[in-house]
């Protein structure tokens, strides 16, 4: 038993360190979303039940952020990473040489990048006097202050920019696992691109899909940096997707409980993401 | 008139081919172009002392951009800063995880699945929904607006991934060297620092590099967590150039951009081979 317990000791130190600031947040966060704690005059906190759901359920403004979390990740993670990551995978594998080291590097790049930095970027690239209208004008097409009449659009944009990175990565890796003559065969037998992609590619790579699409959607849920740097949530409220709304309402309004509740419901819709990926993950290995 | 039958044959296949590489390089290019363009501006603009949002040359390119902010309150105490917590963290988490992976790697137990199976959940989890709870909870215990603070909470934060890749970097190192240390009388602290981590070199920087890159960029974290702008890292003191005057000093935004950015875009071209092939990054969730 002591062998035992021996053995397993070097598990100790990062079990410590997550149960102290992982496991320990995600409780206190249980507990703050039942009570109405604010910023200030934190003793007079007590216990609310299950008002601060009822009151989200009710505020039009949270749900404003659900349905705009909702365009926000559809938009940019399952429409906009994942098909163009898919598309870019398949075309780097028919480009030449150079073409293929420039756009991989390219990407990868608007990937790397820290996130605030990615932010400015497009900042500058949307904004009213920024690069996207300067285009538009030298194209002789009408201009506009994206930011301002379509800023969730614009912040759906800046993620596929920053994120299509990782899903054309985890592609061109499915990609290069499907055997050659699978597809020569097929074309062979006279079977066109668009064909061949829906029979033979898509269903030889459809486990890599389902992971990405969990991790796509897990990394847009929590994007904060991004849309801070960009619009702050605003104009208004109108691109304000809920790690925003849950700041704001947090720190700005100071209703710490409230916040923490819309934090908890951005959890728990994470930890079902996550749950279906180990799932995904547990048929693979 | 075989052979004539073939090369007619072959000719139309090696045409298409041609062909299909140039739509797909075109295609490419297009993309590469736009994704270029906000790329473009950062360099320019750092160039350009007189620069504006849009992207244009630099009528005449200078360093003065970043001689302006090269200086202790700008650039250098939040790169330190950066470079403290984050340096810090690193360690942290590596040392954990590689300790963590050990038992994980070699042992045979029920509880070991389990384990790695929460560890890889957690790993996925939105990290952004709990720092509403985690500033309140630093506010209890009085780590908030500490540097050392909020180095622990990135270094748990960033752990459950690097015990998940370092475990399966260790479980590449075969165990037949291990045993014969074992017969020596070597501990396993002993074998593990002496024997496992040296030849899983290449594995244990990626998880280093890996883990560094990823709190360097953080921002939501240190925006929580610190208040006294002498601690702010870089990703938070940036916003000092939209600073109270209105006017944005767009040339020095983008120098201390470039600053700020260089590190970890050298850092992950070092371990750029290794993330590309073979590794496929299943499960690296964090951006």
């Amino acid at each position: 038993m002591t062998r035992r317990l021996l053995r397993w000791s070097p598990l100790a130190p990062a079990t410590v360190l997550l149960v102290l600031f992982l496991a320990g947040p995600v409780g206190y966060c249980g507990y703050l979303a039942v009570t109405d704690t604010q910023l200030t005059g934190q003793e007079s906190a007590s216990f609310v039940g299950l008002a601060n759901f009822r009151h989200a359920l009710a505020d039009p403004e949270f749900r404003n952020a659900v349905l705009l979390t909702l365009v926000f990740t559809v938009v940019s993670a399952l429409l906009g990473q994942n098909t163009l990551g898919l598309a870019l995978a398949g075309l780097l594998r028919r480009a030449s040489r150079p073409v293929r080291t420039v756009t991989g590097a390219v990407v990868i790049t608007a990937w790397v990048l820290p996130e605030i930095v990615a932010g400015f970027l497009l900042y500058t690239f949307f904004e009213r006097r920024g690069t996207l209208n300067a285009v538009l004008a030298w194209l002789h097409l009408p201009t506009q202050d994206w930011l301002f009449t379509l800023p969730i659009l614009a912040v759906s944009f800046a993620n596929v920019w920053r994120g299509t990175a990782f899903s054309m990565l985890v592609y061109s890796a499915a990609l290069a696992e499907i055997p050659q003559e699978v597809t020569e065969s097929a074309e062979v037998d006279g079977a066109g691109g668009l064909r061949r992609l829906w029979h033979i590619t898509l269903p030889m790579i459809r486990r890599s899909i389902g992971t990405n699409l969990m991790l796509n959607t897990l990394q847009t849920l929590s994007v904060f940096g991004l849309i801070w740097a960009l619009t702050r949530g605003g104009p208004g409220n109108r691109s304000q997707t809920l790690p925003v709304f849950m700041y704001d309402q947090a720190f700005v309004k100071s209703l710490i409980g409230y916040g923490t509740a819309v934090a908890l419901l951005l959890l728990v819709v994470g930890a079902l993401f996550s749950a279906v990926y180990l799932r995904l993950l547990r048929e693979e290995v | 008139m075989r052979g004539g039958r073939r090369r007619r044959e072959r000719w139309p296949l090696a045409r298409r081919a041609v062909r299909r590489r140039a739509s797909a390089d075109a295609a490419l290019l297009v993309v590469a172009v736009a994704f270029a363009v906000p790329l473009a501006w950062l360099v320019l603009a750092s160039l350009d002392e007189r620069a504006t949002l849009r992207v244009r040359l630099p009528a005449a390119p200078t360093l003065h951009n970043f001689t302006a902010v090269l200086t202790d309150e700008i650039t250098f105490t939040p790169m330190l800063n950066s470079l403290l917590i984050c340096g810090g963290a690193t360690l942290l988490t590596v040392g954990c995880a590689a300790l963590a992976a050990y038992p994980l790697s070699r042992f045979r137990s029920r509880f070991a699945r389990p384990y790695l199976l929460t560890v890889l959940f957690s790993a996925c989890l939105p990290v952004t929904a709990i720092m509403v709870p985690v500033y309140a909870l630093f506010v209890r215990v009085d780590l908030i607006d500490t540097r050392y603070g909020t180095a622990l909470f990135l270094a748990a934060a960033q752990l459950p991934f690097a015990v998940w890749l370092m475990k399966n970097f260790m479980d590449g190192v075969p165990a037949a060297l291990e045993e014969a240390a074992w017969t020596d009388g070597a501990s396993w602290f002993q074998t593990l620092l002496r024997i496992i981590l040296p030849l899983m070199g290449p594995g244990l920087s990626v998880v280093a590099v890996y883990t560094f890159i990823m709190m360097w960029g953080n921002f939501f974290v240190p925006f929580m967590l610190l208040l006294s702008p002498e601690q702010l890292p870089a990703s938070v003191s940036i916003f000092t150039f939209f600073g109270n005057y209105g006017a944005i000093a767009f040339g020095e935004l983008a120098a201390f951009s470039v600053l700020y950015s260089t590190p970890v875009i050298l850092l992950y071209i070092l371990i750029s081979k290794r993330l590309g092939g073979g590794f496929t990054l299943g499960g690296a969730v964090k951006g």
